[in-house]
């Protein structure tokens, strides 16, 4: 009687971890999109913020906002975006790096010097905090793209950053790109919001939009990509609750082009917001329409025009409307949109104190950081709360000559989903 | 008047010769398949096959038979498929059926075989030598801490023990199974036979009857999406609770209890109107994603000073990963309901469709905890119609802490599975709530048949450990070394991480 | 050129720290005034227990934002007062109690509540009074979605819910008894008074509104009638009791007809199945 392959999986000192067994941090070098083996719920709380006038405001709000509601998440993730924190280089776009070992983050330097002109490379500032272990190499890099090599390509600068978002996140073994933005970052990892806000030493950024992400996930810790907030250039999303139409949106999707691979039910909605306002050029209000649908017994109350465009809407972007409970911000340069589904099965409060517009899964996260709010109010079941800063563009990257599937790659780093040559479309 | 399409199922076949016209198969059919004139008239259309007349007849002179109609053969559609099309085209309703699902899956189960030691390694006698089947239901911490208790010797260090843990004496539980959908003397049976074997029964949605209370430490009280009898005293009351999310019988849908069975004291102790149906909503209301759970779980641990609260969810495809969420959200264990689970009511259609079989919910769930180092944290507790001994040592080789069993403790009771559990008309009285039905089960004679049931089944559980060569139920548990697989495609004897026979 | 920050050492404060803070408290005969800012949930309700085991009989929370299950599971008859914002599922199996907040409450207000007040000087949020089976939950102005869903009643044990404000869908959902009593008066939101799938699912029970619903609002279980002078016989000392609470007119809030919907049939599912 063998008892060996028994005595393999046993736990020794140490309980084996989804990551060890994986590999990520142990004898391979990890694929970090490769993480989502299971199906990972997006069971949560989350926050957003945004000074209209532009007025920055230090990231200890957000940290302060995601730590009263603490017990919405289990330790397992925390992530933030802030836009306009780097103030000294607006025209840069700013690369946040996850790298395993020294090696990834040569092998991805080396993409970075040959084909970029970088002004600055430092790593991330960060302090010890209790609670944060395991965690990657993390540093930062402000470049643009090398113009005599941006020039043969005929692509625009963004298009630039996302091939070169979805090579190293396809092809370096180890490096994942949390965020490729101008002027914005994504903060993220494996612990508690409050505890990575810390750790990422924000409160010592200062931004005019802020979105938080307290995650509560059903695998293991080891994954720091696997945190909230997706990014895609300057966009990120974070969401709370699970899309239940996963499937069919996700096939609708790939007929398009985008490839969804298995686990985060917040990429189909970060690629239908792509899809509908990028490609389709919706405009945001009609895009949250599609994706959190009224009734049909609704649209047939609506007066004669309005129940053309909705009946149009919802017959052609059916496969796309979002069924679930759910509630996501989407961040951006230039604002933020809050949507909850069309029966609103999640939590989400907003409120306004001046030119702040908030929002958050509990009214007690406002009330933490706005000392004396002008209006709180809950949103209605499929309706965006929008807040626009002044001044900056509206709406987002319409010059921007991507392919779905070369967006769902640059989003998840999986090399299926680069192998197809999709057309410009 | 239309005639009904569908023609009985059976066929009440009385010797007449025999039969001394008493009248007791009128009286003992629940059905009303009997009427008297000068001698006993059956109505097939009624006859459930639940064998009561059968039973009692003194003269052994009835029989029930298959009413053997031709059909033309379908292999496509049988005739059940057509006798449903037929009731619907007459009722315009939703089928409505009892128990568990009768389909021809695959039973995994019964492609399963133990092991045995011979030669290479003794196995054990459990006549004549100690065979512990002792199972502690709850959270374990990572590790003993110990410190110095100044004599020399030690003590527990301060913190996380098993105080909080419920003691076991066998690895077999009773399901829950609410007051409403079956009989008040029927919890009473269970709830004896409970605390007289040193385990638990299970309120099931529909509360707590005060007849219970002495038997309170052997009861888990559940928290069901209708919050039925639950108060603060329900809730300190029991010896855990368990939130029901879902059941095997119907994944994703609320309980039933048709009108028919709620009388008064059902109609009080849920507290809702005589005669009306309790469909208990499908969610709970209060939580739409794996945070409400948290905050669910916590709140009634507020409640009651930490007593444990376990989880109950039916198999379904992504069961590893919800059992997960639900172990990291506090739950102290999780009960996994297979697709076969009984119920006293359900819509057929998602009985028989929807869910998967215990055995693979058992392995993805043990297997996915054991990855992410915390199948510590929660005790697994696996039901779905577990049928015999041989399915409990099996479901506890693929890693299940404890069976709970709901259709085999019916059957204890008298059950013949005879799927109208729904109607409230039970002959046996056991899923009923008519005085003269209900009163058929004495709650002595009732807890003695069910103790005999689970010392039978514990006694066969030790037998197989002694020809495992082990002498205590946890070195059996989780051990799929022990099983090896028979008829069994690669595919599913990876995922139930079991070796076909012969590796 | 941003400099290289340099690594901190550990910080601890407010934020990491407050999970073992253990809150200030003042004992002044019956009352027991505890300051909740930045106290963890769990201990701060410890001590209200602790309190209350002491013979407290009048409890005052300071700078409550966001923590849960105040009241909780709570028997008696002490008097709580919230200050700030309470957090999710206050008064959850409460048995006895009651809790007066001034400010918001959250979601969760009065889950499966078996007796006792509350009195919310503010909006609250969704699902409250999930599975009710007694007491009374005045909210003075809005509240959200999924309120009053499966409340239940036998004989004397009677839940009373009445909300000052607005609301959304799925009010009275389910509803198996007691009292639901909708005023629409003091509201900061802009919408109808009351959301779709009012009272569906209704098989017991009563539900009020002060005013008019449209008639694609309510559910199909519902019977649509104008309370007549007998039920407002009935509802008077309720709302009563919560102009009282508020400082309202009660002459003002019966000023309008109320429409009173009950179930029309008691086995609303009856014909829905059909027997195997």
């Amino acid at each position: 009687m063998s008892y060996e392959p028994l005595l393999e999986r046993m736990p020794t000192t140490k309980l084996p971890t989804f990551a060890d067994r994986e590999g990520v941090f142990g004898a391979e070098r990890p694929r970090y999109a490769e993480e989502a083996t299971f199906k990972i719920h997006g069971g949560c709380g989350l926050m957003g913020i945004c000074d209209e006038s532009g007025t920055h405001m230090s990231g200890e709000v957000a940290i302060r906002a995601m730590a009263v509601q603490r017990d919405r998440g289990n330790g397992l993730g925390g992530g933030y975006a802030g836009y306009g924190i780097y103030p000294e280089f607006p025209d840069h776009f700013c690369f946040h790096m996850m790298y395993h070992d020294i090696k990834a983050k040569e092998d991805a330097e080396a993409i970075f010097d040959r084909y970029f002109v970088v002004d600055l490379a430092e790593p991330m500032p960060t302090r010890a905090v209790k609670g944060i272990s395991d965690a990657p190499l993390l540093w930062r890099y402000f470049l643009n793209p090398d113009p005599h090599k941006l020039e043969g390509t005929e692509m625009s600068p963004e298009d630039f950053i996302v091939h070169t978002v979805m090579l190293i996140n396809s092809s370096v073994d180890g490096a994942f790109v949390a965020s490729s933005g101008k002027n914005m970052g994504a903060f993220k990892g494996v612990g508690f919001p409050e505890e990575i806000g810390h750790y990422y030493l924000l409160e010592e950024y200062e931004g005019h939009t802020w979105v938080a992400h307290n995650r509560f996930p059903t695998n293991t810790p080891g994954w720091w990509g696997g945190a909230h907030p997706f990014t895609l250039l300057d966009w990120a999303i974070v969401h709370n609750g699970e899309i239940s139409s996963y499937g069919i949106n996700s096939r609708y999707l790939e007929a398009f082009g985008y490839k969804c691979t298995l686990g985060t039910d917040t990429e189909v909605a970060a690629y239908l917001f792509d899809l509908m306002l990028r490609r389709h050029k919706l405009p945001l209000e009609l895009a949250c329409k599609a994706l959190a649908s009224p009734l049909w017994s609704e649209i047939d109350r609506m007066p004669a025009e309005e129940q053309a465009v909705m009946r149009s809407l919802r017959a052609v972007y059916g496969p796309g409307m979002l069924n679930g409970p759910f509630a996501i911000v989407l961040g951006f340069n230039g604002g933020m949109v809050a949507l909850n589904d069309r029966i609103k099965l999640r939590p989400l409060v907003a409120a306004t104190q001046g030119t702040t517009v908030m929002v958050a899964s509990e009214e007690s996260a406002m009330r933490e950081v706005l000392d004396a709010p002008d209006r709180v109010w809950m949103p209605n079941a499929g309706e965006p709360v929008i807040a626009r800063v002044q001044g900056m563009d509206w709406p987002i990257h319409g010059d921007l000559h991507l392919s779905a599937s070369e967006v769902s790659c640059a989003m998840t780093g999986v090399e299926e989903s680069c192998e197809t040559a999709v057309e410009v479309s | 008047m239309p005639i009904s399409l569908i023609q009985p199922e059976y066929k009440v076949e009385i010797d007449y010769d025999k039969c001394h016209k008493c009248g007791r198969c009128v009286q003992q059919c629940g059905w009303g398949v009997y009427s008297f004139n000068e001698r006993p008239i059956p109505d097939d259309s009624k006859c459930r096959a639940c064998h009561r007349c059968v039973t009692y007849c003194p003269a052994h002179c009835i029989t029930i038979r298959k009413n053997d109609l031709a059909y033309k053969e379908n292999e496509h559609w049988n005739p059940g498929l057509r006798k449903a099309v037929w009731r619907q085209a007459e009722s315009g309703g939703v089928m409505l059926t009892g128990m568990g699902n009768d389909k021809p899956y695959r039973n995994i189960f019964d492609h399963l075989v133990l092991d045995a030691c011979q030669v290479t390694n003794p196995s054990i006698d459990p006549l004549r030598e100690p065979m512990e089947l002792r199972t502690y239901l709850g959270r374990k911490p990572d590790s003993v801490e110990v410190e110095s208790d100044g004599n020399g010797g030690y003590r527990l260090a301060e913190g996380d023990d098993i105080a909080r843990n419920i003691q076991l004496e066998t690895p077999i539980i009773f399901s829950p199974m609410s007051y409403g959908s079956v009989s008040l003397n029927v919890h009473r049976s269970l709830a004896m036979a409970a605390q007289r074997l040193g385990t638990l029964m299970n309120t099931g949605e529909g509360g707590l009857h005060a007849d219970l209370y002495p038997y309170a430490d052997n009861v888990i009280v559940q928290v069901a999406s209708g919050r039925f009898g639950v108060n603060p005293d329900y809730l300190n009351r029991g010896a855990a609770m368990e939130i029901k999310i879902g059941q095997g019988a119907k994944p994703g849908i609320g309980g039933h209890l048709p009108g028919e069975k709620i009388n008064r004291e059902v109609s009080e102790t849920r507290m809702i109107p005589q005669g009306t149906d309790a469909i208990s909503p499908a969610p709970h209301h209060d939580i739409y994603s794996i945070e409400d759970l948290r905050q669910l779980i916590y709140s009634l641990k507020e409640a009651t000073g930490y007593k444990p609260v376990g989880v109950k969810i039916a198999a379904v495809h992504n069961v590893a990963a919800i059992a997960s969420g639900i172990v990291r959200a506090g739950a102290d264990y999780v009960y996994l309901d297979g697709f076969r689970g009984g119920t006293g009511a359900a819509p057929q259609i998602i009985r028989d469709h929807i869910g998967i079989p215990i055995e693979v919910a058992i392995a993805v769930v043990d297997q996915r905890l054991r990855d992410e180092g915390i199948r510590n944290q929660a005790s697994i507790i696996a039901a779905g119609s577990i049928r015999s001994s041989a399915d409990l040592a099996k479901a506890i080789a693929l890693g299940a802490d404890v069976c709970a069993i709901g259709s085999a403790a019916l059957m204890a009771l008298g059950c013949h599975l005879c799927q109208g559990c729904h109607t409230g008309s039970c002959s046996w009285g056991i899923t009923t709530q008519k005085p003269e039905l209900t009163r058929r089960i004495d709650p002595e004679w009732g807890a003695e048949r069910l103790v005999n049931l689970v010392h039978a089944w514990s006694h066969e559980l030790q037998e197989i450990l002694g020809a495992l060569g082990v002498n205590a139920v946890e070195s059996l548990r989780g051990s799929r070394e022990r099983l090896r697989a028979v008829g069994l495609d690669q595919q599913t004897c990876e995922i139930l991480g079991v070796k076909p026979a012969g590796l | 050129m941003t400099q290289v920050k340099e690594a901190r050492t550990e910080r601890t404060g407010p934020i990491e720290g407050y999970l073992t803070v253990e809150p200030a408290v003042e004992r002044d005969g019956d009352t027991v005034t505890i300051e909740a800012r930045n106290v963890y949930y769990k201990q701060m309700n410890e001590a209200v227990r602790r309190a209350i085991a002491d013979g407290a009989k009048r409890i005052v929370l300071n700078g409550v934002n966001g923590q849960r299950y105040i009241g909780t599971g709570l028997k008696g008859d002490a008097h709580i007062e919230v200050h700030g914002t309470a957090g999710n599922d206050m008064a959850m199996f409460m048995d006895g109690p009651t809790v007066e907040v001034f400010g918001n409450a959250q979601d969760g207000v009065g889950n499966t509540m078996n007796a006792g007040k509350v009195v919310v000087h503010g909006d609250a949020g969704d699902v409250l009074g999930y599975g009710m089976r007694g007491g009374k939950v005045f909210i003075r102005g809005d509240v959200g979605y999924r309120v009053g869903i499966h409340m239940k009643a036998y004989e004397n044990l009677v839940p009373v819910m009445v909300c000052g404000g607005k609301s959304r869908d799925f009010f009275g959902e389910y509803m198996a008894g007691g009292m639901l009593v909708l005023l629409g008066m003091n509201s900061t939101f802009e919408g109808p008074m009351v959301g779709g799938y009012l009272g569906t699912g209704m098989h017991g029970g009563e539900i009020f509104l002060r005013g008019q619903a449209e008639p694609w609002q309510i559910g199909k279980e519902c019977g649509i009638f104008t309370a007549d002078e007998a039920d407002l016989e009935r509802l008077r000392p309720i709302l009563e009791e919560y102009c009282e609470h508020f400082g309202m007119d009660i002459d003002e809030v019966l000023s309008v007809p109320f429409t009173k919907l009950v179930p029309i049939s008691h086995r609303p599912y009856g014909k829905l199945y059909t027997y195997v």
